[in-house]
């Protein structure tokens, strides 16, 4: 048989590596391989895969959102923040989301009608939002949930059956914008805009107004996100912005191969990389390697990941794309 | 006869009121002008990790007050979490010549040239909570030696011989560099290396994030479903490794403990029963503490390096029976 590289996809690079680890934690780690540890390790890296299918909405349409993080952390914390001050949970959840959408407008105007690079308005827009939710919004960097909140604490804790809330959630996340990317019109402009923004217009697609759907559409999974991490651990620490989360999503995004010129990818290739990511995460700590160490693993794993993925399709002139980062 | 006596007393008793009433008004508190004088002009510097956690806006409330009072200027300067950010502003406080500096270290390294520098400017530098490895004249905060040790023994109390558990215990540290693990740690060893039977199962570091302890305290539960306790190194971490366990349904067998400044938080989370103990340095004393030093600072010719003294904060116990006897502590009160 003959070797094709091109079947080697970084997609399949990604699930391949994903695969020898898991075989190689279940035969050498005891309770690896077990239904419990198993759901403990997806569901862990659910909020990360919720997070990585917004950005991949995104990168799909050749864009990129930094402002991801700062949007989840300062809506979510404010809707504690405003529970905490005796508002009811709905205005509450109401005006979050609200904050939310209102980034995910603000990006898509400056990007697609001011035209500004996406890299810089986002980036912007996130200091802009975490500035604001510190200095006007939120008490305390970390914003307590206030007690007995009933079924919105289920959200992040709750479970049916043995499969746990937030697991589900992110299958949901996965199905709906599977179905949107792949099944409707809006989708196939998303790509459209993304392979090559100007064919697109010349086409009758209303690039403006799909750019700034996807920013929108990203903040609202996001404040969604924000609303897992916050009812799970009945707190939503804004530091969360300074910590190297942004990076982890997009990484995701990246290593399951979606490339970030755009116009290629599906969530598919999100949750193969989650999965890898998760995988990683779960062996490490069960065989209590320090947290440092665990970053170094991570971090050789992903650049062999993406060095093979080079060696295997070189770029050139015809494959390399405007824009292509 | 009695009533003679009685009249005798009175006449003496008021005789005496009358007499130290007179030099009431004659003699004055000497040491009262000279303390409201030196506050005159001064000013105190802070630079915490990050603004807006409990622990930094009590100490700072309780200066901002002081000041207020006493009339001295108090500035702060917010690094928010980035080390860089916060030498960048201790160099730059060095150039404005505060007369005190009170610095609240991210790690024991970062810092420690700079301080050096502070002292050598003749700024007096009080450290509180996490100490650099370079000692200024004062450092305001736990022992963390200490508090490790405290925490350790009750880890052996619980799960350790005689009590029928697994003695399995997860340490959750916060980030490995700064003082409030690295001595914690050492003060839990020297507990734990003499109790064989307690096994350290998971030693992991959280970064001080909730999440993080949330993601590796799960995993541990499925590892070791029997473990006996879940040690965090601070309370508002420690609640992501509590969210675990009680998911999990697990509160009544698994012991969570952590310590952390005592604000509300750590109360609501005693009584709710996530928290087994928490053990608290005590915010509002430590402020005390430190506008103490400021005040014999200011009121001696302290020089830097005149001393190398330690206030060690006494900590304070929340449990079941003390969550509710006010305790804890919160901005508003």
């Amino acid at each position: 048989m003959k070797f094709n590289a091109n079947w080697l996809t970084q997609e399949r690079i990604v699930f391949l590596i994903a695969i020898v680890l898991f075989a190689a934690f279940s035969f050498g780690l005891s309770g690896f391989f077990m239904i419990d540890n198993l759901i403990v390790l997806m569901r862990n890296v659910s909020v990360l895969g919720i997070l990585g299918i917004a950005m991949a909405i995104i990168v799909i349409g050749r864009g990129i959102d930094l402002s991801m993080i700062a949007v989840m952390a300062v809506s979510s914390a404010w809707t504690l923040q405003l529970m905490q001050d005796g508002y009811s949970l709905w205005l509450a959840l109401l005006l979050g989301l609200l904050c939310a959408l209102a980034v995910g407008i603000a990006n898509g105007l400056l990007i697609a009608f001011v035209e500004i690079p996406a890299l810089f308005a986002t980036l912007a827009t996130g200091i802009f939002i975490y500035g604001l939710g510190k200095s006007f919004m939120l008490d305390l960097d970390v914003v307590y949930l206030p007690e007995d909140t009933g079924w919105f604490e289920s959200i992040g804790k709750g479970s049916i059956g043995p499969i746990p809330m937030s697991l589900i959630l992110a299958f949901v996340t996965v199905i709906v914008v599977w179905l949107i990317l792949s099944k409707t019109r809006f989708g196939r402009f998303i790509y459209g805009t993304g392979d090559n923004p100007l064919a697109a217009r010349i086409t009758g697609i209303p690039v403006r107004v799909i750019i700034t759907a996807q920013y929108v559409m990203a903040s609202f999974i996001a404040f969604f996100a924000g609303i897992i991490i916050s009812t799970s651990v009945s707190a939503m620490n804004t530091r969360i912005f300074h910590s190297t989360m942004i990076y982890d999503v997009i990484l995701v995004v990246v290593l399951g191969g979606i490339g970030l010129s755009g116009g290629k990818g599906s969530v598919r290739n999100v949750v193969v990389g989650t999965l890898l990511i998760g995988t990683l995460l779960n062996g490490m700590t069960i065989m209590d390697i320090q947290f440092t160490m665990q970053n170094f693993i991570k971090s050789l794993i992903l650049l062999f990941a993406i060095i093979l993925d080079s060696v295997l399709h070189p770029r050139n002139e015809e494959t390399a794309q405007q824009g292509d980062i | 006869m009695f009533k003679k006596i009685l009249t005798i007393g009175m006449a003496a008793a008021m005789s005496v009121g009358l007499l130290s009433g007179t030099a009431r008004a004659e003699l004055k508190d000497e040491l009262r002008e000279p303390y409201f004088e030196s506050f005159k002009g001064k000013t105190v510097a802070f630079l915490p990790i990050a603004m807006g956690i409990d622990l930094t806006e009590g100490w700072a409330a309780a200066m901002q007050a002081a000041a207020d009072k006493h009339g001295f200027e108090f500035i702060v300067r917010d690094p928010n979490w980035s080390t860089n950010a916060g030498t960048q502003a201790l160099t730059s406080l060095i150039a404005e010549q505060p007369d005190i500096i009170v610095v609240h270290n991210p790690d024991v390294q970062s810092y420690a040239r700079l301080l050096k520098k502070a002292e050598n400017a003749n700024i007096n530098v009080i450290q509180v909570n996490m100490k650099s490895s370079y000692s200024t004249n004062l450092y305001v905060g736990v022992d963390w030696v200490e508090i490790g040790e405290v925490g350790a023994q009750e880890i052996v109390r619980i799960c350790g011989e005689g009590s029928g558990k697994s003695g399995k215990v997860a340490i959750i540290q916060g980030v490995l560099t700064g003082a409030g693990s690295i001595y914690q740690i050492e003060g839990i060893m020297n507990v734990l290396n003499q109790h064989p039977e307690i096994k350290v199962v998971a030693n992991q570091a959280a970064d001080w994030d909730a999440t993080k302890a949330k993601a590796i305290t799960q995993t541990v539960l499925q590892q070791h479903p029997d473990l006996c306790a879940v040690y965090g190194f601070w309370d508002v971490m420690t609640l992501g490794a509590g969210a675990a366990v009680e998911e999990a349904g697990k509160l009544d067998e698994i012991t969570v403990l952590t310590n952390g400044g005592g604000s509300q938080m750590a109360c609501d989370n005693v009584k709710s029963g996530v928290f087994d103990k928490v053990w608290s340095y005590d915010v509002p004393g430590q402020s005390r503490d430190i506008v103490d030093m400021i005040k014999i600072i200011f009121q001696s010719d302290m020089k830097p390096g005149d001393m190398r003294a330690a206030l060690y904060t006494p900590l304070k116990e929340i449990n079941q029976n003390t969550y509710d006897s006010g305790i804890c502590w919160s901005l508003e009160k």
